[in-house]
């Protein structure tokens, strides 16, 4: 089976929400989020997903 | 020379030449320049030499001969896989691909001229060698009309309305009208889309052109066209810059979302119009017996 989908990181300011699995980035503010999202979509070719306010994942489709 | 050759030389003419007229490099930029097109035009002829030979060959009583056409029909499925492998090849290489089954939609048409070709070449010596010289001409010309008639098909804009309506976004998912297109996360990219995006609901006109519109590769060929004649605002690298086309599961409506350069609805709205409706994502089940209300018998 040939997994087409996959979640490359997530980013959060919740560091309570989140556990294990792949690589986790936590930020200080939303800002900091933001930018860390924009950076890892332009270097991972994957997209930012809002989850909730303060939970992002970025995917590759 | 004998009393064949002045029909065999028209035919071979009139088949070419109806190929020539066929092989039009329009904005989907295929066949490319020059090579692809020697290429199609050296088998138009080969094509219309089969048709023209054919001719003499029933009359003479030949009609082994006529079994040279099998092979021919062998030699023109090969056209289909060469177009069919070239353009897949292709395909990895466009930031907006044209998706499989529009390939599959030209690789059928360029085997299918081929044998169009042949037919008129056919007829047009058929024509020469049993009325005069005018009349052959006059034949060819309404065959090369009827070529050029079955290969044009229907177009979006027959089957369904094109409305414009404006991007927006409830948190992070775009919408076009009440249909979900994706979550971007990054604000950035938000601004982008909503600064340079467009939408356009595509109404179906009935219940058939539901299901057709409903196919992935009719709606992957609409982004491709639309992509190369308005150019695209995205580059390898930017994923979320993506135009998506999604449907509305309740009534079959489709909304597209694009990322042109030149933004002028009006033309947006003619280029989405003249994206040719594929073969292979026709249905008709308006046309099945149960839903008609007849038995099967």
């Amino acid at each position: 089976m040939v997994i087409e989908k996959a979640i490359l990181a997530v980013v959060t300011t919740n560091n309570t929400k989140i556990t294990g699995g792949a690589p986790i980035f936590i930020c200080e503010s939303k800002n900091e989020l933001q930018t860390i999202c924009a950076n890892l979509e332009a270097i991972t070719d994957g997209i930012a997903h809002a989850l909730s306010e303060e939970l992002y994942i970025v995917v590759k489709h | 020379m004998n009393e064949y050759t002045y029909a065999i030389v028209f035919g071979i003419a009139v088949g070419t030449l109806s190929r020539i007229l066929m092989l039009k490099t329009d904005y989907r930029q295929y066949p490319t320049y020059l090579h692809g097109k020697i290429i199609h035009v050296s088998l138009g002829f080969i094509a219309a030499a089969l048709g023209a030979i054919a001719v003499p060959a029933l009359l003479e009583q030949e009609y082994t001969a006529v079994t040279l056409l099998t092979v021919a029909a062998t030699q023109f499925r090969d056209v289909r896989n060469m177009e069919r492998n070239t353009l897949t090849e292709i395909d990895q290489f466009e930031l907006v691909p044209r998706g499989k089954s529009y390939i599959e939609g030209i690789a059928i048409s360029f085997e299918s001229r081929n044998y169009l070709c042949i037919f008129t070449a056919f007829i047009s010596a058929l024509l020469y060698i049993h009325f005069i010289l005018p009349i052959a001409i006059l034949g060819s010309i309404l065959c090369i009309l009827i070529a050029m008639k079955l290969m044009s098909g229907s177009t979006i804009k027959d089957i369904a309305e094109i409305v414009p309506i404006p991007l927006k976004f409830e948190g992070a998912g775009l919408y076009v009208d009440n249909i979900y297109i994706m979550n971007i996360g990054v604000e950035e990219r938000r601004e982008e889309i909503l600064k340079y995006g467009m939408g356009f609901l595509i109404l179906p006109k009935n219940r058939d052109i539901v299901q057709t519109l409903a196919n992935l590769g009719q709606r992957q060929a609409m982004l491709h066209d639309v992509s190369v004649s308005l150019g695209i605002f995205r580059d390898s690298g930017t994923p979320a810059l993506t135009p998506l086309i999604k449907r509305d599961l309740v009534d079959g409506r489709v909304g597209m979302f694009i990322l042109p350069q030149t933004r002028d609805i009006d033309l947006a709205i003619k280029i989405i119009g003249s994206v040719p409706v594929l073969e292979s994502a026709i249905r008709l089940p308006s046309e099945s017996k149960p839903y008609n209300g007849k038995s099967d018998e």
